[in-house]
Protein backbone atom coordinates (compact mmCIF):
# COMPACT_ATOMS: atom_id res chain seq x y z
CA UNK A 1 0.00 0.00 0.00
CA UNK A 2 2.97 2.29 0.42
CA UNK A 3 3.72 1.75 4.09
CA UNK A 4 4.32 4.98 5.99
CA UNK A 5 4.07 7.00 2.77
CA UNK A 6 0.38 6.22 3.04
CA UNK A 7 -1.63 4.26 5.63
CA UNK A 8 -0.16 0.85 4.78
CA UNK A 9 1.35 0.30 8.22
CA UNK A 10 -1.97 1.17 9.87
CA UNK A 11 -4.02 -1.22 7.74
CA UNK A 12 -1.37 -3.90 8.30
CA UNK A 13 -1.79 -3.49 12.07
CA UNK A 14 -5.51 -4.23 11.78
CA UNK A 15 -4.79 -7.38 9.78
CA UNK A 16 -2.28 -8.51 12.39
CA UNK A 17 -4.03 -7.65 15.64
CA UNK A 18 -7.68 -8.04 14.66
CA UNK A 19 -7.36 -10.58 11.83
CA UNK A 20 -9.36 -8.28 9.54
CA UNK A 21 -9.45 -8.94 5.82
CA UNK A 22 -8.35 -6.05 3.63
CA UNK A 23 -11.69 -4.40 2.92
CA UNK A 24 -12.70 -4.43 6.59
CA UNK A 25 -9.27 -3.24 7.72
CA UNK A 26 -9.28 -0.30 5.31
CA UNK A 27 -12.79 0.72 6.34
CA UNK A 28 -11.84 0.54 10.03
CA UNK A 29 -8.72 2.68 9.59
CA UNK A 30 -10.54 5.23 7.42
CA UNK A 31 -13.24 5.54 10.07
CA UNK A 32 -10.69 6.07 12.83
CA UNK A 33 -8.81 8.66 10.78
CA UNK A 34 -11.99 10.40 9.65
CA UNK A 35 -11.13 10.13 5.97
CA UNK A 36 -12.22 8.19 2.90
CA UNK A 37 -10.92 4.72 2.09
CA UNK A 38 -9.34 6.06 -1.07
CA UNK A 39 -7.32 8.57 0.97
CA UNK A 40 -5.51 5.70 2.68
CA UNK A 41 -3.28 5.04 -0.33
CA UNK A 42 -2.90 8.71 -1.30
CA UNK A 43 0.49 9.96 -0.04
CA UNK A 44 -0.60 13.60 -0.25
CA UNK A 45 -3.73 13.13 1.86
CA UNK A 46 -1.95 10.85 4.31
CA UNK A 47 0.98 13.20 4.85
CA UNK A 48 -1.46 15.77 6.19
CA UNK A 49 -3.47 13.29 8.25
CA UNK A 50 -0.38 11.64 9.72
CA UNK A 51 1.10 15.00 10.58
CA UNK A 52 -2.07 16.23 12.29
CA UNK A 53 -2.47 13.04 14.34
CA UNK A 54 1.22 12.41 15.04
CA UNK A 55 1.30 9.03 13.32
CA UNK A 56 4.84 9.32 11.99
CA UNK A 57 6.25 10.73 8.77
CA UNK A 58 9.17 9.85 6.54
CA UNK A 59 12.05 12.28 7.11
CA UNK A 60 13.15 13.69 3.75
CA UNK A 61 16.00 16.01 2.90
CA UNK A 62 13.49 18.74 2.20
CA UNK A 63 11.05 17.92 5.00
CA UNK A 64 12.64 16.91 8.28
CA UNK A 65 10.43 17.54 11.30
CA UNK A 66 12.26 16.56 14.48
CA UNK A 67 9.53 18.23 16.53
CA UNK A 68 6.89 15.79 15.27
CA UNK A 69 6.20 12.36 16.75
CA UNK A 70 8.25 9.63 15.10
CA UNK A 71 9.11 5.96 15.55
CA UNK A 72 8.26 4.77 19.10
CA UNK A 73 6.60 8.13 19.83
CA UNK A 74 4.33 7.79 16.81
CA UNK A 75 3.33 4.28 17.88
CA UNK A 76 1.82 5.65 21.09
CA UNK A 77 -0.43 7.82 18.91
CA UNK A 78 -1.18 5.00 16.47
CA UNK A 79 -2.28 2.75 19.35
CA UNK A 80 -4.63 5.43 20.65
CA UNK A 81 -5.98 6.42 17.23
CA UNK A 82 -6.68 2.85 16.10
CA UNK A 83 -7.76 1.71 19.58
CA UNK A 84 -5.47 -1.31 19.54
CA UNK A 85 -2.65 -2.40 21.85
CA UNK A 86 0.83 -2.18 20.33
CA UNK A 87 3.17 -4.58 22.06
CA UNK A 88 6.27 -2.39 22.24
CA UNK A 89 4.20 0.57 23.46
CA UNK A 90 2.78 -1.54 26.27
CA UNK A 91 6.32 -2.71 27.17
CA UNK A 92 7.56 0.88 27.08
CA UNK A 93 4.86 2.02 29.51
CA UNK A 94 5.44 -0.98 31.77
CA UNK A 95 9.21 -0.48 31.94
CA UNK A 96 9.18 3.28 32.37
CA UNK A 97 6.21 3.55 34.66
CA UNK A 98 4.51 5.77 32.10
CA UNK A 99 0.78 5.18 31.97
CA UNK A 100 -0.74 8.43 30.85
CA UNK A 101 1.88 10.32 28.83
CA UNK A 102 -0.06 9.87 25.61
CA UNK A 103 -3.37 9.12 27.22
CA UNK A 104 -3.10 5.49 26.09
CA UNK B 1 9.35 -18.38 -18.56
CA UNK B 2 9.41 -19.99 -15.13
CA UNK B 3 13.22 -19.82 -15.12
CA UNK B 4 13.16 -16.09 -15.86
CA UNK B 5 14.27 -16.31 -19.49
CA UNK B 6 12.62 -13.90 -21.92
CA UNK B 7 10.54 -15.45 -24.70
CA UNK B 8 8.16 -14.06 -27.28
CA UNK B 9 4.72 -15.64 -27.43
CA UNK B 10 1.65 -14.90 -29.51
CA UNK B 11 -1.64 -14.02 -27.81
CA UNK B 12 -3.03 -17.42 -28.79
CA UNK B 13 -0.01 -19.22 -27.33
CA UNK B 14 -0.46 -17.38 -24.03
CA UNK B 15 -4.17 -18.22 -24.07
CA UNK B 16 -3.39 -21.90 -24.61
CA UNK B 17 -0.92 -21.91 -21.71
CA UNK B 18 -3.44 -20.25 -19.38
CA UNK B 19 -6.04 -22.85 -20.23
CA UNK B 20 -3.62 -25.75 -19.82
CA UNK B 21 -2.36 -24.41 -16.48
CA UNK B 22 -5.81 -24.06 -14.95
CA UNK B 23 -7.09 -27.39 -16.26
CA UNK B 24 -4.08 -29.25 -14.92
CA UNK B 25 -4.39 -27.66 -11.47
CA UNK B 26 -8.14 -28.22 -11.32
CA UNK B 27 -7.67 -31.90 -12.02
CA UNK B 28 -4.80 -32.25 -9.55
CA UNK B 29 -6.49 -30.48 -6.61
CA UNK B 30 -10.05 -31.49 -7.49
CA UNK B 31 -11.23 -27.88 -7.69
CA UNK B 32 -12.98 -25.82 -10.35
CA UNK B 33 -10.85 -24.33 -13.14
CA UNK B 34 -10.78 -20.57 -13.55
CA UNK B 35 -13.84 -19.15 -15.30
CA UNK B 36 -13.70 -17.81 -18.85
CA UNK B 37 -13.94 -14.23 -17.54
CA UNK B 38 -10.98 -14.85 -15.24
CA UNK B 39 -8.94 -16.40 -18.05
CA UNK B 40 -9.77 -13.44 -20.31
CA UNK B 41 -8.64 -11.06 -17.55
CA UNK B 42 -5.40 -13.01 -17.15
CA UNK B 43 -4.86 -12.94 -20.91
CA UNK B 44 -5.14 -9.15 -20.95
CA UNK B 45 -2.55 -8.91 -18.16
CA UNK B 46 -0.11 -11.43 -19.65
CA UNK B 47 -0.43 -10.40 -23.31
CA UNK B 48 0.61 -6.85 -22.47
CA UNK B 49 4.05 -5.79 -23.64
CA UNK B 50 4.46 -3.39 -20.68
CA UNK B 51 7.58 -3.79 -18.55
CA UNK B 52 5.55 -2.92 -15.45
CA UNK B 53 1.86 -3.15 -14.66
CA UNK B 54 -0.17 -2.35 -11.54
CA UNK B 55 -3.56 -2.44 -9.87
CA UNK B 56 -5.96 0.50 -10.07
CA UNK B 57 -5.63 3.42 -7.63
CA UNK B 58 -7.37 2.44 -4.40
CA UNK B 59 -6.89 -1.31 -4.87
CA UNK B 60 -3.47 -1.49 -3.24
CA UNK B 61 -2.85 -4.36 -0.81
CA UNK B 62 -0.55 -4.97 2.16
CA UNK B 63 3.01 -6.21 1.68
CA UNK B 64 4.12 -8.32 4.62
CA UNK B 65 7.56 -8.90 3.12
CA UNK B 66 8.92 -11.88 5.00
CA UNK B 67 12.71 -11.91 5.04
CA UNK B 68 12.95 -8.13 4.80
CA UNK B 69 16.19 -6.70 3.47
CA UNK B 70 19.34 -8.22 2.10
CA UNK B 71 21.50 -8.43 5.24
CA UNK B 72 24.21 -6.72 3.24
CA UNK B 73 23.23 -3.07 3.61
CA UNK B 74 24.58 -1.82 6.92
CA UNK B 75 23.04 -3.82 9.75
CA UNK B 76 19.72 -5.62 9.92
CA UNK B 77 17.83 -2.82 11.65
CA UNK B 78 19.07 -0.40 8.97
CA UNK B 79 17.68 -2.88 6.43
CA UNK B 80 14.28 -2.65 8.12
CA UNK B 81 14.44 1.15 8.16
CA UNK B 82 15.40 1.20 4.48
CA UNK B 83 12.45 -0.99 3.58
CA UNK B 84 10.13 1.15 5.71
CA UNK B 85 11.34 4.56 4.59
CA UNK B 86 12.65 4.03 1.07
CA UNK B 87 10.83 1.01 -0.32
CA UNK B 88 7.46 1.76 1.32
CA UNK B 89 6.81 -1.71 2.71
CA UNK B 90 3.80 -2.07 5.04
CA UNK B 91 5.21 -4.63 7.49
CA UNK B 92 8.85 -5.56 7.99
CA UNK B 93 10.38 -8.71 9.39
CA UNK B 94 13.50 -9.18 11.47
CA UNK B 95 15.24 -12.46 10.66
CA UNK B 96 18.63 -14.10 10.73
CA UNK B 97 20.40 -15.82 7.86
CA UNK B 98 20.03 -19.28 9.44
CA UNK B 99 16.25 -18.99 9.02
CA UNK B 100 15.15 -21.70 11.45
CA UNK B 101 13.60 -21.53 14.93
CA UNK B 102 16.00 -24.22 16.13
CA UNK B 103 18.98 -22.10 15.06
CA UNK B 104 17.52 -18.89 16.49
CA UNK B 105 16.98 -20.52 19.87
CA UNK B 106 20.72 -20.64 20.55
CA UNK B 107 21.05 -16.91 19.88
CA UNK B 108 17.70 -15.70 21.14
CA UNK B 109 18.91 -13.00 23.54
CA UNK B 110 20.85 -11.23 20.78
CA UNK B 111 17.95 -11.59 18.37
CA UNK B 112 15.67 -10.13 21.03
CA UNK B 113 18.02 -7.16 21.52
CA UNK B 114 17.93 -6.48 17.78
CA UNK B 115 14.12 -6.64 17.91
CA UNK B 116 14.06 -4.16 20.80
CA UNK B 117 16.26 -1.71 18.86
CA UNK B 118 14.12 -2.18 15.75
CA UNK B 119 10.98 -1.41 17.74
CA UNK B 120 12.47 1.84 18.99
CA UNK B 121 13.44 2.95 15.48
CA UNK B 122 10.63 1.69 13.25
CA UNK B 123 7.05 2.93 13.01
CA UNK B 124 5.94 -0.01 10.86
CA UNK B 125 4.87 -3.27 12.47
CA UNK B 126 7.96 -5.45 12.95
CA UNK B 127 7.48 -9.19 13.11
CA UNK B 128 10.06 -11.91 13.73
CA UNK B 129 10.29 -14.71 11.21
CA UNK B 130 11.92 -18.09 10.72
CA UNK B 131 11.07 -21.51 9.31
CA UNK B 132 9.67 -24.31 11.48
CA UNK B 133 12.17 -26.53 9.59
CA UNK B 134 11.36 -29.90 11.19
CA UNK B 135 14.17 -31.70 9.34
CA UNK B 136 16.72 -29.92 11.56
CA UNK B 137 15.76 -32.20 14.43
CA UNK B 138 16.77 -35.42 12.65
CA UNK B 139 20.26 -36.91 12.54
CA UNK B 140 22.88 -35.78 11.67
CA UNK B 141 21.66 -32.21 12.37
CA UNK B 142 19.56 -33.12 15.39
CA UNK B 143 19.13 -35.82 18.04
CA UNK B 144 16.28 -37.78 16.47
CA UNK B 145 16.52 -40.78 14.12
CA UNK B 146 16.17 -39.64 10.53
CA UNK B 147 12.76 -40.63 9.20
CA UNK B 148 13.97 -40.24 5.62
CA UNK B 149 16.45 -43.03 6.32
CA UNK B 150 13.97 -45.15 8.30
CA UNK B 151 11.24 -45.11 5.63
CA UNK B 152 13.30 -46.81 2.86
CA UNK B 153 14.09 -49.54 5.41
CA UNK B 154 10.33 -50.06 5.85
CA UNK B 155 10.58 -48.96 9.48
CA UNK B 156 7.33 -47.04 9.15
CA UNK B 157 6.36 -47.05 12.83
CA UNK B 158 9.80 -45.85 13.85
CA UNK B 159 9.74 -43.13 11.20
CA UNK B 160 6.37 -41.92 12.42
CA UNK B 161 7.47 -41.93 16.06
CA UNK B 162 10.59 -39.96 15.15
CA UNK B 163 8.52 -37.27 13.44
CA UNK B 164 6.28 -36.92 16.48
CA UNK B 165 9.31 -36.54 18.75
CA UNK B 166 10.71 -33.89 16.43
CA UNK B 167 7.33 -32.16 16.30
CA UNK B 168 7.27 -31.82 20.09
CA UNK B 169 10.76 -30.30 20.13
CA UNK B 170 9.88 -27.88 17.35
CA UNK B 171 6.71 -26.70 19.08
CA UNK B 172 8.75 -25.97 22.20
CA UNK B 173 11.39 -24.07 20.21
CA UNK B 174 8.85 -21.90 18.36
CA UNK B 175 7.21 -21.01 21.68
CA UNK B 176 10.59 -20.33 23.29
CA UNK B 177 11.73 -17.98 20.53
CA UNK B 178 8.33 -16.30 20.24
CA UNK B 179 8.16 -15.61 23.98
CA UNK B 180 11.52 -13.85 23.86
CA UNK B 181 10.67 -11.82 20.77
CA UNK B 182 7.35 -10.72 22.23
CA UNK B 183 9.13 -9.74 25.44
CA UNK B 184 11.39 -7.59 23.24
CA UNK B 185 8.37 -5.90 21.66
CA UNK B 186 7.65 -7.90 18.47
CA UNK B 187 4.35 -7.12 16.77
CA UNK B 188 4.09 -10.55 15.23
CA UNK B 189 5.59 -13.98 14.67
CA UNK B 190 5.98 -15.44 11.18
CA UNK B 191 6.26 -19.17 10.57
CA UNK B 192 7.59 -19.14 7.05
CA UNK B 193 7.75 -22.13 4.69
CA UNK B 194 5.57 -24.19 7.02
CA UNK B 195 5.06 -27.80 5.96
CA UNK B 196 8.41 -28.00 4.17
CA UNK B 197 9.10 -31.34 5.87
CA UNK B 198 5.54 -32.59 5.47
CA UNK B 199 2.50 -33.03 7.68
CA UNK B 200 4.43 -33.16 10.98
CA UNK B 201 6.04 -29.83 10.11
CA UNK B 202 2.60 -28.35 9.42
CA UNK B 203 1.21 -29.83 12.65
CA UNK B 204 4.01 -28.23 14.66
CA UNK B 205 3.23 -24.83 13.13
CA UNK B 206 -0.47 -25.14 13.84
CA UNK B 207 0.08 -26.38 17.39
CA UNK B 208 2.55 -23.62 18.23
CA UNK B 209 0.19 -21.05 16.69
CA UNK B 210 -2.71 -22.17 18.88
CA UNK B 211 -0.53 -22.05 21.99
CA UNK B 212 0.71 -18.55 21.14
CA UNK B 213 -2.81 -17.29 20.42
CA UNK B 214 -3.99 -18.48 23.84
CA UNK B 215 -1.22 -16.49 25.54
CA UNK B 216 -1.17 -13.45 23.23
CA UNK B 217 -4.64 -12.55 21.93
CA UNK B 218 -3.45 -9.45 20.04
CA UNK B 219 -0.29 -10.91 18.51
CA UNK B 220 0.15 -10.99 14.74
CA UNK B 221 0.77 -14.59 13.67
CA UNK B 222 1.51 -15.38 10.04
CA UNK B 223 1.69 -18.93 8.73
CA UNK B 224 3.21 -19.07 5.27
CA UNK B 225 3.29 -22.39 3.49
CA UNK B 226 6.14 -24.20 1.75
CA UNK B 227 4.11 -25.48 -1.19
CA UNK B 228 0.64 -26.06 -2.56
CA UNK B 229 0.39 -29.57 -1.14
CA UNK B 230 1.11 -30.95 2.34
CA UNK B 231 3.29 -34.02 1.94
CA UNK B 232 2.31 -37.07 3.99
CA UNK B 233 5.71 -37.92 5.42
CA UNK B 234 3.85 -39.27 8.46
CA UNK B 235 0.50 -39.73 6.77
CA UNK B 236 -1.80 -40.07 9.78
CA UNK B 237 -1.42 -36.78 11.63
CA UNK B 238 -4.55 -34.76 12.36
CA UNK B 239 -5.39 -31.27 13.61
CA UNK B 240 -8.87 -30.77 15.03
CA UNK B 241 -9.74 -34.24 13.74
CA UNK B 242 -8.71 -33.56 10.14
CA UNK B 243 -5.92 -35.38 8.36
CA UNK B 244 -3.20 -32.94 7.31
CA UNK B 245 -1.46 -35.03 4.66
CA UNK B 246 -2.67 -34.16 1.19
CA UNK B 247 -4.19 -30.80 2.08
CA UNK B 248 -4.40 -28.18 -0.67
CA UNK B 249 -4.81 -24.44 0.02
CA UNK B 250 -8.61 -24.64 0.45
CA UNK B 251 -8.09 -26.95 3.44
CA UNK B 252 -4.82 -25.43 4.64
CA UNK B 253 -6.53 -22.08 5.21
CA UNK B 254 -9.24 -23.64 7.38
CA UNK B 255 -6.60 -25.22 9.61
CA UNK B 256 -4.53 -22.05 9.82
CA UNK B 257 -7.46 -19.88 10.85
CA UNK B 258 -8.72 -22.53 13.30
CA UNK B 259 -5.29 -22.46 14.94
CA UNK B 260 -5.72 -18.72 15.49
CA UNK B 261 -3.33 -17.25 12.92
CA UNK B 262 -3.78 -13.68 11.71
CA UNK B 263 -2.51 -14.22 8.17
CA UNK B 264 -2.39 -17.25 5.85
CA UNK B 265 0.28 -17.36 3.16
CA UNK B 266 -0.38 -19.90 0.42
CA UNK B 267 2.57 -20.93 -1.73
CA UNK B 268 2.50 -22.56 -5.17
CA UNK B 269 5.85 -23.52 -6.60
CA UNK B 270 6.97 -22.69 -10.14
CA UNK B 271 7.50 -25.11 -13.00
CA UNK B 272 10.64 -23.59 -14.53
CA UNK B 273 10.05 -25.22 -17.91
CA UNK B 274 6.66 -23.58 -18.42
CA UNK B 275 5.67 -19.99 -19.16
CA UNK B 276 4.69 -17.54 -16.44
CA UNK B 277 1.19 -17.54 -17.96
CA UNK B 278 0.93 -21.30 -17.48
CA UNK B 279 2.27 -20.97 -13.93
CA UNK B 280 -0.03 -18.11 -12.86
CA UNK B 281 -3.13 -19.95 -14.09
CA UNK B 282 -2.06 -23.04 -12.20
CA UNK B 283 -1.25 -21.10 -9.00
CA UNK B 284 -4.49 -19.13 -9.05
CA UNK B 285 -6.56 -22.26 -9.56
CA UNK B 286 -5.05 -23.85 -6.46
CA UNK B 287 -5.47 -20.72 -4.31
CA UNK B 288 -8.87 -19.44 -5.51
CA UNK B 289 -10.98 -21.73 -3.25
CA UNK B 290 -8.93 -20.63 -0.22
CA UNK B 291 -9.29 -16.93 -1.01
CA UNK B 292 -13.05 -17.38 -1.36
CA UNK B 293 -13.62 -18.98 2.05
CA UNK B 294 -10.89 -17.27 4.10
CA UNK B 295 -12.01 -15.35 7.19
CA UNK B 296 -8.48 -14.04 7.82
CA UNK B 297 -6.19 -12.07 5.49
CA UNK B 298 -4.60 -14.08 2.67
CA UNK B 299 -1.06 -12.98 1.76
CA UNK B 300 -0.03 -15.05 -1.25
CA UNK B 301 3.67 -15.85 -1.56
CA UNK B 302 4.49 -13.92 -4.74
CA UNK B 303 8.26 -14.05 -4.94
CA UNK B 304 11.23 -15.82 -6.36
CA UNK B 305 10.04 -19.30 -7.41
CA UNK B 306 6.48 -19.11 -6.09
CA UNK B 307 3.17 -17.53 -7.04
CA UNK B 308 3.84 -17.14 -10.75
CA UNK B 309 7.21 -15.41 -10.25
CA UNK B 310 10.20 -17.07 -11.98
CA UNK B 311 12.89 -18.98 -10.12
CA UNK B 312 15.88 -16.71 -10.63
CA UNK B 313 17.98 -14.34 -8.55
CA UNK B 314 16.57 -11.16 -10.10
CA UNK B 315 12.93 -11.79 -11.06
CA UNK B 316 11.94 -9.48 -13.96
CA UNK B 317 9.61 -6.65 -12.93
CA UNK B 318 7.10 -7.52 -15.64
CA UNK B 319 6.71 -11.02 -14.15
CA UNK B 320 6.41 -9.88 -10.54
CA UNK B 321 4.00 -7.04 -11.28
CA UNK B 322 1.76 -9.13 -13.56
CA UNK B 323 1.49 -11.86 -10.94
CA UNK B 324 0.68 -9.31 -8.22
CA UNK B 325 -1.98 -7.60 -10.34
CA UNK B 326 -3.54 -10.94 -11.25
CA UNK B 327 -3.84 -12.12 -7.65
CA UNK B 328 -5.24 -8.81 -6.42
CA UNK B 329 -7.75 -8.19 -9.20
CA UNK B 330 -9.01 -11.73 -9.73
CA UNK B 331 -8.68 -13.45 -6.33
CA UNK B 332 -9.12 -10.29 -4.22
CA UNK B 333 -6.24 -11.23 -1.95
CA UNK B 334 -5.38 -9.11 1.10
CA UNK B 335 -1.66 -8.88 0.61
CA UNK B 336 1.47 -10.65 -0.50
Amino acid sequence: MGGMRTAGDLVARMQMTRRMRLKEAKAYVADKLGCGVRDLSDPIAMEQIRSEKGLGLLPHTSAVRPGDAGMIEAKFNIARTLDIPINCVERFKERTGVTTAAGV
Amino acid sequence: MGDGSLVEMTRSEIKADLEEGTQLAAKRAKVEPLTQDELDHLLDIYASSARFTAVDIGDEVIMSNDGTGTKHIGNRVQDLQTYEQVVGIDMVELWQIDYSYKAVKTNVAHEGQSMKIAQMLCTNPVQYGAMPDLGRYSKPDGPIDNWSELLPLMKVDEARAAQLDACDMLVNDINFVADHMIEAGADGIDMDTTGAAGDADFLAGLTACRMLRERYPDLGIEIGMASEFVLGMHGQLEFDGERLAGMWPKDQVRMVQAAGASIYGPAVNINTGKSTAWNIARAMTFIKPAAEIAEIPVHVNVGMGVGGVPTCVYPPADATSRASKAFVEILKIDGY
